[in-house]
């Protein structure tokens, strides 16, 4: 069994709170490393730190690589912290498709009241949208609402 | 005192201030006043427990006693706990929550800042990632003191309430002793005094834009760094520890 081998079945594992974004292209795998021959190390980050979803992934990877007759550990490591910038173009596209916008480059957050980043709609691509709460359906979303479809949507925020 | 023991003190200190306030917001969870905040009260819960973990992780590594993470947030005493009394106070309306949150946004804003730099590895790690978090929140609760002060003549009048009540639990936050000294000697956790005035400069701006005031003088209350609280962490903790006291070591 080789590195990319285990990457590729790690590919199956997906984002239970997003499950179109696999773990991979969600940026959450960090590292995969032999340990014996058939017992891997896979090191993964979380999200957010209270992010729920970690002790299920944490189980989803032991439970693919169990298909396999491979055993693994997961490690779970804060450094260096996730950054949306990981989130891979694959993942970002297949965001959009799914119908949640991916993160927008939003500018220096440390300005209190800075200037709102545009999000655009994932379903009408209009710009005009205002946002409804900084806080979706999950720790990783905001809310927002097309203004000119309509359409109420996900967005994926932005963290760095 | 040694550095271990200062170690162990200021991460429960910390941990005990982010469990007990994100117990707080979650008791929202299904009463918020509109569906939306409703999400955004517990999503703030969430990051303030998980950022508790960490920091429980950490203590009981350091404190090195054979106790987990879990020990240390559900089997103390009231007495043990020493979070900062802002944090414990009730929930009261939506503006006292929003109120309380931006007292300690603000506060743990500049201080996760500062901690940013800590020459403790795990603890810089955590502070990297904690940092993020608190910007959504800082915004969040800003955001909605201005909203709420500069509203209408009844949200104004009870969320100025709020400021004068809360504002009692502000100097707490400061509070220093020889935990702080020997720690802050090692490079590994930021001096309080250094951002004071920053931090009321900070509030104070916010506060001038939602039409709402400090109170001038106001009696300052401390203790829950030593473990001595007001009456309402005891009825907390009740809630908080049922299921560990009723079935212990119970897990799902
Ligand atoms: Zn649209």
């Amino acid at each position: 069994m080789k590195t990319e081998d285990i990457w590729a079945m790690l590919e199956d594992v997906t984002d239970p709170e997003v499950p179109v974004l696999t773990v991979v292209d969600l940026g959450v795998v960090r590292d995969v490393i032999q340990l014996e021959k058939n017992h891997w190390k896979i090191v993964i980050t979380p999200t957010y730190t209270g992010c729920p979803a970690m002790q299920v992934i944490e189980e989803d990877i032991k439970e693919r690589l169990g298909k396999e007759n491979i055993t693994s550990e997961v490690e779970l490591v804060l450094s260096p912290a996730w950054t949306t910038d990981w989130l891979s173009q694959e993942g970002r596209r297949k965001l959009e498709e799914y119908g949640i916008t991916p993160p927008q480059d939003e500018g220096d957050k440390s300005v209190l009241f800075g200037e709102r980043p545009v999000i655009p709609c994932p379903r009408c691509k209009s710009r005009n949208t205002r946002l409804i709460s900084q806080f979706g359906s999950t720790a990783c979303k905001a809310h927002y609402q097309c203004n000119d479809c309509h359409e109420p949507f996900d967005y994926f925020k932005c963290l760095k | 005192m040694t550095k271990q023991e200062a170690l162990f003190e200021f991460l429960l200190r910390k941990a005990d201030d982010s469990l007990i306030i994100g117990h707080r917001l979650s008791e929202w969870c299904g009463h918020g006043p509109i569906l939306e905040e409703d999400i955004a009260l517990t999503n703030i819960a969430l990051d303030l427990i998980g950022q508790a973990t960490e920091l429980y992780k950490y203590a009981a590594k350091v404190e090195d006693k054979g106790r987990t993470e879990d020990d240390l947030a559900f089997l103390r005493l009231e007495r043990e706990y020493k979070n900062v009394l802002l944090v414990e106070q009730p929930n009261g309306d939506f503006g006292k929550t929003i109120v309380r949150q931006f007292f300690f946004d603000h506060f743990e804003h500049l201080f996760y800042e500062g901690l940013v730099n800590s020459k403790d590895e795990r603890i810089a790690a955590i502070a990297t990632k904690t940092i993020k978090e608190i910007k959504y929140h800082l915004r969040h609760s800003s955001e909605w003191v201005i909203r709420l002060g500069d509203g209408t003549e009844e949200s104004h009048e009870r969320v100025q309430e709020s400021v004068t009540a809360l504002s009692r639990f502000i100097d707490e936050m400061f509070y220093q002793n020889d935990v702080d000294e020997i720690l802050i000697k090692e490079g590994i956790i930021p001096d309080v005094k250094l951002f004071k005035d920053e931090f009321y400069k900070n509030i104070e701006a916010i506060l001038e834009e939602a039409t709402l005031k400090l109170p001038a003088e106001n009696y300052q209350m401390s203790g829950g760094r030593k473990g001595v609280h007001t009456e309402h962490l005891g009825y907390l903790l009740a809630e908080l520890q049922y299921m560990q006291r009723t079935y212990p070591g119970m897990e799902w």
